[in-house]
């Protein structure tokens, strides 16, 4: 309820401080009006798309398909196809997370989903490439030389421990229904 | 171009599904049209601060509090934080990196800067927290915050950047 309320008083709110901007010639506030337009305008092309699939992956994707590759009968396999699931999602958090929602839904086990999450913060391929192509091929390998391990280690150990626990992941409409 | 390859792909299987089966498809729009409206009062707020944090957190803010350190501990530590709360794109975080290195910046601070930009969302918390429920999420981008952490310190050893300082 209080995020609600918070909400609905942001956006008077920062229409208020953009309108200040604009008024004042004050550059700081323009700008950050002109990056939520351009941002928001990427979202608004991006989105809808990533739902458009999440809903297909939904609808046609079994539980069981889902559940024999990612589910908690599986061992370290499920843990690289979710790196490689990972490395070709696009659009980082904001579709990795509510498809990660749409896996756990369809049995993928927390370890997995875990994995899923923090790989594609590190490791989405677009990303990785204009990463070597800037700072350097040896940099992005050493990361990701450290960093996938210990995603994978720290994600089954936090994952096997939150499964004992029955954790649930949730989404924002659910919460508002319980 | 790139762009339009997501868009492009995402119509090419919802048209195949309408071929395949027309009401599993329409069902799959309706779950995505609600999953996407329910998500909007949390994904708001977070694209109001980003943008926020974009225009005060900016590039020549970045360069100036990465670039004039002279502890290389103290240098990465605070760069890991800069990156934890900044919100920035690839493809400008990326080129930002490249410009320090070449003004002298140590592979160590740029690494530590990058990659908890990458793990770690201080100010994306509140779409994290919608899914995983906030205890969850401070552990995990507590766990990324850690992992970002020593990927830097074994870049700076990758690099001789560390080794040099020790001896």
């Amino acid at each position: 309820m209080k995020k609600k309320i918070l909400f609905f008083l942001s956006l008077p709110v920062y229409l208020l401080f953009a309108v200040y901007s604009y008024q004042t010639d004050y550059k700081a506030g323009i700008k950050a009006v002109e990056n939520l337009l351009s941002f928001s305008g990427h979202m608004l092309l991006f989105l809808p798309f990533a739902f458009i699939l999440i809903g297909l992956f939904e609808v046609w994707i079994k539980r069981q398909t889902v559940e024999q590759y990612l589910g908690r009968s599986t061992g370290f396999s499920a843990y690289l196809l979710a790196v490689a699931l990972a490395g070709t999602t696009v659009g980082g958090l904001y579709m990795a997370f509510p498809l990660s929602y749409s896996l756990f839904k369809k049995g993928a086990k927390l370890g997995v989903i875990f994995t899923y999450l923090s790989a594609a913060c590190i490791c989405r391929i677009p990303m990785t490439v204009f990463e070597a192509s800037f700072i350097g091929i040896k940099f992005t390998i050493v990361r990701f030389i450290i960093s996938l391990p210990l995603v994978i280690v720290s994600s089954a150990l936090l994952g096997n421990y939150l499964e004992k626990k029955n954790y649930r992941l949730q989404h924002p409409e659910i919460k508002k229904e319980k | 171009m790139l762009s339009l390859i997501f868009p492009g792909i995402t119509l090419l299987l919802l048209g195949i599904s309408f071929l395949f089966n027309k009401k599993k498809s329409v069902q799959a729009l309706q779950k995505g049209a609600k999953r996407f409206l329910s998500l909007l009062p949390v994904f708001i707020p977070v694209i109001i601060i980003s943008s926020l944090s974009m225009s005060y957190l900016n590039k020549d803010i970045l360069q100036n509090t990465l670039g004039h350190n002279s502890d290389k501990l103290l240098a990465t530590l605070s760069a890991s934080l800069a990156g934890s709360v900044a919100v920035i794109p690839g493809f400008i975080a990326f080129p930002l990196g490249a410009l320090l290195k070449s003004n002298g910046v140590l592979y160590m601070v740029i690494s530590a800067f990058t990659t908890s930009l990458m793990m770690v969302g201080v100010l994306t918390f509140p779409l994290e927290q919608a899914y995983l429920q906030t205890r969850i999420a401070i552990i995990r981008n507590f766990i990324s915050f850690l992992i970002a952490l020593i990927v830097a310190v074994a870049t700076g050893i990758a690099f001789g950047e560390i080794r040099t300082s020790l001896i």
